[in-house]
Formats: C-alpha cells, sequence, structure tokens
C-alpha cells in the first residue's frame, strides 16, 4: 500500500461571476476512510464536490490521484478513477426496477449494448448481500421509502467499483433508525476498503461516524483534523464564525395574555399524534426533530395543506379548521416553505409581485388590482425588511438567498399574519444575512406581537431564537426545553434518544 | 434593454421597448412593416387594394380570437387543443337552434331576439365545454394534452351527431350581419376583435385573475403555498379559453353562413403558432394580448401576400409550421444568449 | 404471476371484457369473418402506434407521425409510378427512409431546442403535409395505377376460409408484419442498452445523463425509429387498400394515441409496454368497429373515442398521480 493519498486536492479555486465559491482550496482524502465535510450552506461544499466528481473545472489548483497528478477531470474519467456520488435527489429512475437502477451504470459503464437480466440479477442481490440489506429487486423505485432509495443509490455506487464514494447530505431524509443502518453500512464499506466523504452540517452525525473533518466558510477552508481534535463548540464556531449561545431570544413576559394558537388532541393522518399546543403572543417557538418526525406534516396541516387532520384548533380562542390555504392566510396563518425556489417563489416574476400574492385581496377587492396601492405597500415591506435591490421591480430571481426569504416573510407581513410558521427559515442563507433574518424574525415578535413556530434542522438556530422548542419524534412531541434548560447539546441529547436500533 | 439612460420620458413609448415582451412586439411590428412594404412593392395593385384589406378584416379575427383563447390556456402551463372543435359546435348550436325555432318559415325571418339567444347559447356552450376543460385537467388532474385531445374529438363527434355529417347552412340575416356587415364603415368582426383584445389585456395586465393566471404558470406549487385557488383559477381559465373560441365559432359560422364539424381544421396549428410567436411561453407564466395581436397581423399580412403570389395552400401550410419551428429556434437561441 | 398484478393484465381483462359483452349485444362478432377483418384493421394503426409508444415512453409526444407515413407513402408511390417500377423491397426501404429521415428532423429540433414535443411535432407535421400536398401532388393513385407488386402484397393472406356461399375471405398475412415489429420492439425495448435508455430518459432525463447514457443518441432512435414505422405503416396502407391518397390519416393521431394510452403508457415517460400497446390497439379497434354490430350510429365514433382517450387517461392519472403539493 503506498502513502499517497486517494485523492488530493492542491490551491483549488473556483469563480462564479464575482463569486469566489472556492478560494485556494487544498484538501486530502485518504483511501479507506470516513472525512467529513462540513460547512453552512454556500460554504462551497457542493462546488468542491462538483470539482472532485468533474462536474466543475476549477480555474486554479491540482487534482492527484493516487499521487498521479491528473489534468482537469470531466465526470467519466472522475467515475474511471472511481469516484461515485450520491446525491441529495439520488438521480435514480423512478419507475425502474431497483434490479435496473442498481445495474444500468454498470452496464452502461462496459460499454455494452444489450441487458443481460439474469446477470443484472445476480449482481444486484450480491450487492445487496454485502451491504446485509434486502430489497425486492423488482419493485420500482418509486415505491421505495427514501431510505431505501438510498440503499439502490449505494449499492450502485459500489457496484462501479467505488473506491470514493461522496455523500451529499444523506441523512436529511432519515429517520434515526436508517440514519444507524448508513452509519454500518458505510464501516462495512470501510472494511471493504472504500472510503466515504460525508458531506454534512449536522454536528451529532459528524462527531458519531467519521474520522477526520475539514470545515468550510466562504468558500475557505477553515480548519481541518482528526476528529478526536474537535467538540461540538468547536466545529459550530468553524461553521459560523461566530460563538455558541450568542445571543439569546428573552422569553417574553406572558402575563395575562391569551393564547394565540393552541391545538389539542391534533392528528395528521399517521404523520403526527396526538399533538397539544400553545402558541403565546411575541413567542418564538422552536420545532425540532429529525425528517420524517412528523414537523412538516404538522405545519401543513395547520396551513390547510392536507385534507387529513382531526382535532381542534384555535386562533386567538377562535376555533379554525382551516381546508385550504385561502382559509388558513384569512385567520391569520403563514407559512414560509423549506424549499423556497420550489415552493415559495415566482422567480421570473418581479418583487412586487412576490410581495403581494397573498394578500391579493386587499389590493383586488373585486377584479381590479390597484397598482398604486399595491406598489405603495411593498415599498413600505421592502424598507421594514430591509431588502437590498434596486427596485420592487426586479425580478426575485436576481435576488440573493437572503434577500429572497426577506421578501418571502415580508408577503406574510403584508396580509397582517398573527402565527407565523418557518419552516427551515436560514436554509440557503449566507451567514450574514442569517444573523439579519434571525434579528428580523425576533423584531417582528416583539413588535408586532406575532407567534412564530420555527421548525429547524440548524440546533444553534434554535438555541439561539427561541424561547422554548418542541422536539418531536415519530409524530409526538416526546420533550420540550426551555430556559436555561434550552441548549444545543440537551436539544442533541432528546433528538438521540431515540436513533438506536436498526428500521425493519 | 439599456433604456436607463434614455431620454424618452413619454411612458408608452418606454414601456414599449423595455422588458423581453416589449422585445418580442417591437420586433413583430418590424415584421408587420417590413411585410406590408415588401407586399406592397411586389403586388402592389392588388396587395394596397381596399378590397384586400377588407377581407382580411373579415377573416382575421376568428383565427385572432382563437389565439388569444390559446394564449389563455397556455398562461397556466396548459394548452387547449379542443378550441376548433369548441368553435363548430357553438356555431352548430346555434344553426340547430335557428333551425328548430324557424320550423318551417325558414330562418332568414328570425328577427333579433331569436339571433341574440342564438349568441347565448353559443357562448354557454363554449364556456361549458371549457368547464368539462377545466374538470378534466384540474380535478382528475388530466394533463391538459390528452384531455383536450380528448374532449376535442367528443365536441366533434356531437357536431356530427347534431348535422348527422354535412354543413348547417342558412342562418338569420342577423347572424350573418355579425360576420359580414360593418359598423361605421368597420367590419364587425373587427370591431369585436378589437374590443375583445382591449378587455383582454386588461384582464391580463391590470387585475387580478390576470395576475394569479400568470403566478400560477410562473410556479405551480409555490402558487398554492401563497394561496391562490389554483383549481379554481384554471376552472375560469379553460371557461374563458371555451367562451372566446365559442365567440370564433359565432363569427366563422356567421362570415361563412354556414356550420360544419370540420370547418378550421387549420386553426389549430395556427393558434399555437401565433400565440408562441406573439411571446407566449408554452410553459405557462408568460403571455400579452399585444403580442398575440401582432403576430396576427403579421401572419395575416404574409400569407395573404402568398397568396397573391398564387403560392398553393398546401406551400402557405408548410410555411406557417416553419415559421413555428423558426419561432422556436429563435426563442431557444435568445434564451441561450441571456444565460 | 408477475403478470397478473401488471396493467397489462388489466388491460387484458378489459378487453375479455368488452368481447364478450359486444358477443352478447350481437353474437356476429364472434363470426370467423368479422375476427379476421378486426385484425386487419390493426395492422396500420399498430405500427403507428409502436412507434407513438417509444416517443411516449421517452416522455414525449408525437403527433406528425401521420404526415410522415402520408410522405413515405406517396412520394414512394408516385416515384414508382413515374419509373414504373414494380418491386417490393426497394419501395419499402424508401419509405423506411423518408420516414426515419423525418424522424431526425423532429430529434434533432427536439433535443437541441429544448422544445415542448408537441408544438415541435405540429410544426413539422403542417411542414411536411403542405410540402408533400403543395409541391408533390393532391390527386389520389388509384388502383389502375397503382404498382402491381404493391396490391398484390397487400393481397397475400395466412388463411383463407371458405363461406357457406362459396365466397372465401382471409386474415391478411400482414398481421404477421404487425405482429412481428411489435415483438421486435419489444425485444429492443427490454433486452437492448438502447432501449432501456429510452426508458431511462423518459423517467428521469438528468439521472440518464449521469449515468452516462448520450441522451442525443436517445432522442434520435425514439424519432427517428417512430419515423421509420410511420413511413412503413403507410407504405403498407396503400398496398393493403391499393390507393395512395396524399390526404390520408387525417385525424388519426388521435385514434393512435388514445390506443397507446389506453394501453396502459405514460405522457410523463418512462411507463408503457408493448404488449399493453397491442392490446390497446385492438380494444380501440374493435370498439369502433363494434357500434355498427351494436346498433349504434357511427357518427358516435368520434365521441366514443374521445371518451375513450378521457377514460383512459383518467384512470392512468389516478394510478401515477404526482401530487403538485
Amino acid at each position: 500500500m503506498t502513502s499517497a493519498p486517494l485523492i488530493e486536492l492542491r490551491n483549488i479555486s473556483k469563480r462564479f461571476g464575482g463569486v469566489r465559491a472556492l478560494d485556494d482550496v487544498s484538501l486530502s482524502l485518504d483511501g479507506a476512510r470516513i472525512h467529513c465535510l462540513a460547512g453552512e450552506n454556500g460554504s462551497g461544499k457542493s462546488t468542491l464536490i462538483k470539482v472532485i466528481s468533474g462536474v466543475y473545472q476549477p480555474d486554479e489548483g491540482e487534482i492527484y490521484i493516487d499521487g498521479q497528478k491528473v489534468g482537469p477531470l470531466d465526470p467519466v474519467t472522475s467515475i474511471a478513477h472511481g469516484v461515485q456520488v450520491i446525491y441529495q435527489d439520488f438521480s435514480l429512475f423512478p419507475t425502474l426496477s431497483v434490479v435496473e437502477n442498481i445495474t444500468l451504470n454498470t452496464f452502461v459503464r462496459e460499454g455494452r449494448t444489450r441487458i443481460n437480466w439474469t446477470r443484472a440479477r445476480e449482481m444486484a442481490r450480491e450487492v445487496l448481500q454485502r451491504l446485509d440489506v434486502t430489497l425486492d429487486l423488482d419493485a420500482t423505485v418509486e415505491t421505495l421509502p427514501a431510505a431505501g432509495r438510498q440503499i439502490v443509490a449505494i449499492a450502485r455506487a459500489m457496484l462501479a467499483d467505488a473506491r470514493l464514494i461522496i455523500m451529499d447530505e444523506p441523512t436529511t431524509t432519515l429517520t434515526g433508525r436508517e440514519v444507524a443502518r448508513l452509519f454500518r453500512i458505510v464501516r462495512d464499506l470501510q472494511a471493504d476498503g472504500i472510503a466515504t466523504l460525508f458531506v454534512s452540517h449536522k454536528m451529532r452525525e459528524m462527531l458519531e461516524i467519521s474520522e477526520r473533518l475539514t470545515v468550510f466558510r466562504n468558500g475557505k477552508k477553515v480548519t481541518e483534523g482528526p476528529i478526536a481534535e474537535f467538540d461540538e463548540r468547536a466545529i459550530t464556531r468553524a461553521m459560523t464564525g461566530r460563538d455558541l449561545h450568542q445571543g439569546r431570544f428573552a422569553a417574553p413576559d406572558l402575563a395575562g395574555r391569551k393564547p394565540r394558537l393552541e391545538l389539542r388532541d391534533v392528528t395528521v393522518g399517521h404523520q403526527a399524534h396526538d399533538i397539544n399546543l400553545t402558541l403565546m403572543p411575541g413567542e418564538i417557538v422552536g420545532l425540532s426533530g429529525l425528517i420524517g418526525a412528523g414537523r412538516k406534516a404538522l405545519a401543513q396541516a395547520v396551513f390547510g395543506l392536507r385534507g387529513d387532520m382531526s382535532g381542534e384548533m384555535r386562533i386567538d380562542g377562535v376555533p379554525v379548521a382551516p381546508k385550504s390555504v385561502p382559509e388558513a392566510i384569512a385567520a391569520g396563518i403563514a407559512y414560509v416553505p423549506e424549499d423556497r425556489l420550489s415552493e415559495g417563489l415566482f422567480l421570473t416574476r418581479s418583487i412586487r409581485d412576490n410581495a403581494i400574492v397573498s394578500s391579493m385581496r386587499r389590493f383586488a377587492p373585486r377584479l381590479w388590482l390597484d397598482g398604486e396601492k399595491a406598489a405603495a405597500e411593498t415599498r413600505k415591506m421592502f424598507g421594514e425588511m430591509a431588502i437590498s435591490a434596486p427596485g420592487i421591480d426586479v425580478p426575485v430571481g436576481t435576488l440573493s438567498g437572503g434577500n429572497a426569504q426577506r421578501v418571502m416573510i415580508g408577503r406574510w407581513l403584508m396580509t397582517h399574519a398573527r402565527v407565523l410558521i418557518l419552516n427551515g427559515p436560514t436554509v440557503g442563507v449566507d451567514v450574514g444575512s442569517k444573523e439579519q433574518i434571525h434579528g428580523i424574525i425576533q423584531e417582528l415578535t416583539r413588535t408586532s406581537d406575532l407567534a412564530v413556530l420555527m421548525i429547524s434542522d440548524d440546533l444553534p438556530e434554535l438555541a439561539a431564537n427561541c424561547n422554548r422548542v418542541l422536539c418531536m419524534t415519530e409524530g409526538r412531541i416526546m420533550a420540550e426545553l426551555s430556559g436555561h434548560t434550552l441548549t444545543e447539546e440537551a436539544l442533541d441529547a432528546a433528538l438521540s434518544r431515540t436513533t438506536q436500533g436498526e428500521p425493519a | 434593454m439599456n433604456d436607463t439612460n434614455s431620454t424618452v420620458t413619454r411612458r408608452g413609448l418606454r414601456n414599449l421597448t423595455r422588458g423581453e415582451a416589449a422585445q418580442t412586439n417591437l420586433m413583430l411590428a418590424v415584421v408587420c412593416v417590413v411585410v406590408l412594404v415588401a407586399m406592397a412593392m411586389l403586388r402592389p395593385s392588388m396587395f394596397l387594394s381596399s378590397y384586400n384589406f377588407e377581407s382580411m378584416a373579415f377573416f382575421m379575427p376568428e383565427l385572432g380570437i382563437l389565439s388569444i383563447a390559446m394564449m389563455i390556456a397556455m398562461l397556466t402551463g396548459g394548452i387547449d387543443l379542443s378550441i376548433v372543435g369548441v368553435a363548430n359546435l357553438a356555431g352548430i348550436t346555434a344553426g340547430t337552434l335557428f333551425a328548430t325555432m324557424a320550423g318551417d318559415g325558414g330562418t332568414g325571418a328570425l328577427g333579433l331576439g331569436p339571433v341574440t339567444l342564438g349568441v347565448v347559447a353559443a357562448l354557454l356552450v363554449g364556456m361549458a365545454a371549457g368547464l368539462l376543460n377545466g374538470f378534466l385537467i384540474s380535478v382528475l388532474k388530466i394533463t391538459p394534452i390528452l384531455a383536450t385531445l380528448g374532449t376535442g374529438q367528443v365536441f366533434i363527434g356531437l357536431c356530427l351527431v347534431l348535422t348527422g355529417g354535412p354543413a348547417i347552412v342558412g342562418f338569420p340575416s342577423g347572424w350573418n350581419a355579425i360576420g359580414n356587415g360593418k359598423l361605421l364603415g368597420i367590419p364587425v368582426p373587427l370591431i369585436i376583435f378589437a374590443l375583445i383584445c382591449i378587455a383582454l389585456s386588461v384582464l391580463l395586465a391590470r387585475t387580478s385573475f390576470g395576475l394569479r393566471l400568470k403566478l400560477i404558470g410562473t410556479n405551480p406549487k409555490a402558487a398554492v403555498y401563497a394561496g391562490i385557488k389554483r383549481g379554481e383559477m384554471i376552472f375560469y381559465s379553460y371557461m374563458l379559453t371555451g367562451g372566446l373560441a365559442a365567440m370564433a365559432g359565432i363569427l366563422l359560422s356567421a362570415r361563412t353562413n354556414a356550420a360544419k364539424s370540420d370547418y378550421g381544421a387549420s386553426y389549430l396549428l395556427q393558434a399555437v403558432l401565433i400565440a408562441v410567436l406573439g411571446g407566449t411561453n408554452p410553459a405557462g407564466g408568460r403571455g400579452n394580448v399585444l403580442g398575440v395581436a401582432l403576430a396576427l397581423i403579421s401572419l395575416t399580412l404574409l400569407s395573404s401576400g402568398f397568396q397573391m403570389m398564387r403560392v398553393s395552400n398546401h406551400l402557405i401550410d408548410f410555411i406557417w409550421g416553419g415559421v413555428l419551428i423558426a419561432v422556436i429556434a429563435l426563442n431557444s437561441w435568445r434564451s441561450w444568449k441571456r444565460t | 404471476m408477475k403478470f397478473m398484478r401488471s396493467s397489462d393484465a388489466i388491460i387484458l381483462a378489459i378487453l375479455v371484457v368488452a368481447m364478450v359483452f359486444i358477443g352478447l349485444v350481437n353474437p356476429a362478432f364472434w363470426q370467423m369473418s368479422n375476427l379476421f377483418s378486426l385484425l386487419k384493421e390493426n395492422v396500420v394503426i399498430g405500427i403507428m402506434a409502436l412507434g407513438v409508444l417509444l416517443v411516449m415512453i421517452s416522455g414525449g409526444i408525437d403527433v406528425s407521425f401521420t404526415a410522415f407515413a402520408v410522405a413515405g407513402m406517396y412520394l414512394t408511390v408516385r416515384v414508382m409510378v413515374a419509373l414504373d417500377y414494380n418491386g417490393l423491397v426497394l419501395p419499402f426501404m424508401s419509405a423506411i427512409l423518408i420516414g426515419g429521415l423525418l424522424g431526425l428532423m423532429n430529434a434533432g429540433i427536439i433535443h437541441r431546442f429544448k422544445m415542448i414535443p408537441l408544438i415541435v411535432t405540429l410544426g413539422t407535421a403542417s411542414v411536411v403535409r403542405g410540402l408533400v400536398l403543395g409541391l408533390v401532388g393532391t390527386s389520389n393513385v388509384n388502383i389502375n395505377k397503382m404498382p402491381d407488386a404493391l396490391v398484390a402484397f397487400g393481397k397475400a393472406d395466412l388463411v383463407t376460409l371458405e363461406r357457406a356461399n362459396g365466397s372465401t375471405y382471409g386474415l391478411t398475412a400482414m398481421i404477421a408484419i404487425y405482429l412481428g415489429l411489435a415483438l421486435a420492439l419489444h425485444l429492443v425495448l427490454k433486452y437492448t442498452m438502447i432501449g432501456r435508455s429510452v426508458y431511462a430518459y423518459g423517467a428521469d432525463p438528468e439521472a440518464a445523463k449521469r449515468v452516462g447514457f448520450s441522451t442525443g443518441r436517445t432522442m434520435m432512435f425514439v424519432y427517428v425509429t417512430a419515423g421509420a414505422l410511420a413511413g412503413f405503416s403507410g407504405l403498407l396502407h396503400s398496398s393493403m387498400i391499393w390507393l395512395a391518397n396524399p390526404r390520408d390519416f387525417v385525424g388519426l393521431e388521435l385514434d393512435v394515441i388514445a390506443a397507446v394510452v389506453l394501453g396502459g403508457a405514460s405522457i410523463f415517460g418512462g411507463r408503457g409496454t408493448v404488449l399493453g400497446t397491442v392490446l390497446g390497439v385492438f380494444i380501440l379497434v374493435m370498439i369502433q368497429n363494434s357500434l355498427i354490430l351494436m346498433g349504434i350510429d357511427t357518427t358516435w365514433q368520434r365521441i366514443v373515442v374521445g371518451a375513450m382517450l378521457i377514460a383512459a387517461v383518467t384512470v392512468t392519472a389516478l394510478r401515477d398521480r404526482r401530487a403538485l403539493v
């Protein structure tokens, strides 16, 4: 065995327009090691993955594989060198069978013109055996849960003679037990001599699985070393550039106030059960939990997006049961979705159109749209949210993530919402904007008596911005933290409690 | 789009040069003028005759209204392939109604009352057809292409069942006046078309209805999250499309004094072409009436010019198809240039 | 066992139920001569449907194939008449070539300009029909002028039976060509990489690219094959009816698309089988042709086809409902 690293990147830089996505980055990955690449969204992680997989060519810098300098990589040569990427969306074929999804790229790579189904089945069965997982080989992938699809993607990568598997945020769609199984598989892969590069921003996972850690911030490598040298505080500081528990949201004085939102014995399909929750005006309540814990289903049900909610819901003491989004909006509820680009914004439309869409009735009581009034109110919101843009007529697609999110929140200010549900309020927002958005949310809560429900995977965000945090596990609220018991460590501990054992 | 240092202060003119839609419209206006000048030079006596312009003014509105109907369907990211079927069904319904009302007396004697009733019935048929399309698309969630392909057949089938095959001829004179009459020297169909253009452009640009349709076409999912009643809006949009198609059917049967199941079959392609040429994005979210009207005028001038040069109708079909593909190529090139 | 759970099995069940029902309404349905003529009606629509199936699996839709069929048929027959040529192989190759080249045009435009296939094929259909009618001619080539070889070919029967009155009727040999092509396409789709790439591209074009498929090649295969099948079916049609009519096939697009959708293919791509399509074609043709047997006026035919299309897409939409939200 040679001592040369599997892949070594030296002084890589990559620019997009005026933005330096990667700035003089060096990274060395050894064979059969589990390496973790951490950083917030927009820190350059994804760009780096695309440089290694040959999707992007770096502007500057050199790449060495097995100690040999290689020219600019393209996807085919990168795969030939044993690099496999498992994207967040898995890149599978939903209508095709498990067998075919696992084996198709091997057949393509071998340059075959015909597909030998007997051999394909054997290959698929064998690789699933190596992973020690059973899957129905003939099931179409669309019928599998996210965890099953991930297994198919891993199996496919293994068949391609991978030496390095890069997993982009592999745990975001997994439940606790599925994460445990994934970690077991990654360790098995390591035993087979396959290295894994985990790309994540989740503290607990990094500490549990990886051997080495590299942290990125703003396109630069901030720190690197064996995992033993890090603790959560150090990682957070490296990722965010600020310290833990920096500025906390003071619990409001609730004496004599009436609840703004009350949920009594609320059940949403099979995703959330017996939820009891009270939100007071001026409160920011966090809702944490793993993906699949039912957080999103609950939030969507409150926002009128689902028809399968039962139980009682009151706003300012008045029972409401929104069956549609317009009804929820009329009741004073607002929802900022997690996926801003696909669920939130109309990218090619102006800031004005994006802002007034949910309060259009005020500007157009009948049919006629009062353009002057709409523009005036949009400008007012524009100022309050401190949006930086040339004007209210520019398309939202030209704005940065932070400014786009301000437009999203501003939209709901214009509906005079009383309950604001934020799902991942700062996902894909740069560090500077993130703090400003937090500031705006806290300020709004104080000044306009808003009640905020903040769903987030970002534990520091919850700890810093909420006066209470509820932890949801498998559809139920299992814990509540507030006051001095509300710390990241405590949150992390509350969430880990149910992650033992493998899924059936 | 570098109009920032433009010294032109008149708002109308500024709006004409700003934005992608305005660029398309400017280009179309230039095309109109070029075609006009070219034809005038090649065949001055025929092309520039008032007869030629008048005949264009009579048959252009049907196609224009169908193209606007197509654009409305495309705004939400849909398409309506049943418009020609709806148009014929509307005409045939009115014709059947007239025949029933007239009994043995002949339809020519029917007065204003029955004609008005016929118009209302035709428009109702169009809206009902749109309602069916809207139901299939927004409630049963069928792709607009297949839904309207299927309903289009059903509508043509109903035409056949109602007529038994041959054309219905002999409409009341009041009905014919809609298609062939003049008001203050202006052809009635042109007046109707102009009114529809004005009404629709106001509807799309200045009302919440228009904005909602465009937002649905831009991002259907975000529209739901923003509280737009998507299903309801899609219902309205297909009803509007159906109503417009019926209006086109009224003009068609009034102009030709006949209604048949397979009239205007070539209008479908032409309506798609004019809508796309006029700057409508078939994927949804973008479209304006002025662009469609300009595209209609350029293509009508072009095709009238070709007819004068004795080019066969079949070759004109070829040219329509060719222009559609050229427009697709041009749009693709323009969007490639932007990125 | 696997077959019983597939959508092909459901389509087969529908077919059987429909046959039993029609047979109960009018037992004449089961007469051999009726069944033979039904099978004969399947041939041309069926071959076109195979091409449309391919396009739909790739996630597209094609309305230009009838125009391509006319081009393949009419150009070939006219040239044969002009040259007084009386063969079989060359004409069919020429029809296939014409269709294939036109398909290449579709593929090029759709792939290069990333444009909605419906609008592209609406355009190319108009271009091709316009050119054929405008430049080549609008008059029919009738039986008296049709090349003998083509007429004789179209008359060939597999089986010939005798009626009670002594007249004979037969099962056209063309059915064997249709089923042969269907089998070939089935094998290509199931066992070759290019066939699988069509499903992969239809299921997720981006993922297909990442796996390493050349999407340009896949699109070319899809539209060239569809065009070639259309060209071939056009000439075969004229040889079966002893007539080459340049205005033929107008409006047939819908019947064919309806048959393919009836056969379980999805307009969203990635789904569809040859067996399903063959069954879908049979159901459509059978119901169209049995309206008279059931005492329904033929003017209702369009309504029935339209309603069948709507019913079929409703069922498939419910099956692969992609919930927006």
